[in-house]
């Protein structure tokens, strides 16, 4: 089912162009990089923050609000062109056991965060100084700055075990 | 030094240093790099070149969103209630304590296979890109050193820090681009 699901997403004509193309598929890995880079360093911003590393002086609501837009603007392309790149290999990257690791650590880095709006943050309005941010929230902190490593480290295993240039 | 082919080694002053010496010189120096232990030793190991691009991917991470923290403020778009240099005081060390990390994964990729990058015509482009834009991060920091306020004293000033911030995007993200696109081109 999913196979066959797989086999016709890169049956269809844009995966096709892709695949077959000789600049489409650089192209299109190269706004991934670039928009990957923005969601991995906006969010170290907003974990640093958390954890107590940096930008101390600031309140943390006041950050997430200054960050977030540029990590979900940049969170949107990088998974439409992951998407692309996806479609254009489908079956193999579906196989594929870091593609599975990438997506199962991305899935808990949002579970961390989703955990992180919906309960812990509240009173994120009075963590001024390093020392209000209460350990937990050094610890979703911690924990997102790793998830979101072994989804850079998942990503470029893909690329080495996968039959692509590197 | 040992293993190191003779021509490199010695000083060629009398030779034109035109546009094929230096390529040929350039391919002295991969099949040196490429022969030497340490490359092997690299290239045997298969963890160590994805490691090392991923490394490489973070401190990237941490240099282009530390740039665009510091343009979105020059622009006045991103923490306006902070003045310039306290928002460029909080991201620049970022930047500057990220590119000894590049250099250093870099190095290693350079080593593990010295023709994909040495005698790449985009890998070039990459590094003239980074200087460019090492030159753009540090006019916008230097004036800051004297004159804290230097980028909010005059409407003129103000502009001025946009054009900068303007300028700095599109280098920024060429060096990711051609990054990528090293994997692509061949020498």
């Amino acid at each position: 089912m999913l196979d066959s699901l797989l086999q016709s997403l890169q049956n269809t004509n844009f995966a096709t162009a892709i695949r077959e193309g000789e600049v489409l598929f650089p192209w299109i890995e190269c706004v991934h990089v670039l928009a990957l880079t923005l969601v991995i360093g906006s969010i170290a911003v907003v974990d640093l923050r958390l954890i107590g590393l940096a930008s101390r002086d600031r309140g943390v609501a006041e950050i997430t609000a200054a960050v977030l837009p540029v990590t979900w603007t940049a969170f949107v392309c990088a998974a439409i062109t992951g998407m692309l790149l996806f479609s254009s290999n489908a079956s193999a990257y579906g196989s594929n056991f870091y593609f599975r690791i990438k997506m199962a650590l991305i899935a808990l880095a949002g579970i961390n965060m989703g955990v992180y709006h919906l309960s812990l943050s509240l009173g994120a309005e009075r963590w001024r100084t390093a020392e209000a941010t209460p350990t937990r929230a050094r610890i979703v902190g911690a924990l997102s700055l790793c998830l979101w490593l072994g989804v850079v480290a998942a990503g470029r295993w893909i690329g080495f075990t996968i039959n692509a240039p590197t | 030094m040992r293993g190191l082919p003779r021509d490199i080694l010695v000083s060629q002053s009398t030779a034109p240093l035109n546009f094929n010496v230096a390529l040929h010189w350039l391919q002295d120096i991969c099949n040196w790099l490429a022969a030497t232990s340490l490359s092997q030793e690299i290239q045997t190991r298969e963890w160590i070149i994805p490691a090392t691009q991923t490394v490489h991917i973070v401190a990237v991470s941490a240099v282009v969103t530390s740039a665009l923290m510091i343009d979105l403020r020059l622009f006045g778009v991103r923490w306006q209630d902070q003045a310039v240099a306290a928002v460029t005081e909080r991201f620049v060390p970022f930047i500057w304590w990220s590119l000894p990390v590049l250099f250093a994964t870099g190095a290693v990729l350079i080593i593990a296979e010295p023709v994909r990058s040495l005698l790449n015509p985009v890998f070039f482009l990459k590094m003239g890109l980074l200087v460019a834009a090492i030159c753009i991060t540090l006019a916008c920091q230097v004036p800051l050193r004297k004159d804290a306020r230097f980028w909010e004293a005059s409407p003129g000033r103000r502009r001025g820090a946009q054009l900068i911030a303007a300028i700095s995007v599109p280098f920024w993200v060429g060096i990711v681009f051609a990054g990528r696109w090293i994997a692509y081109v061949q020498g």
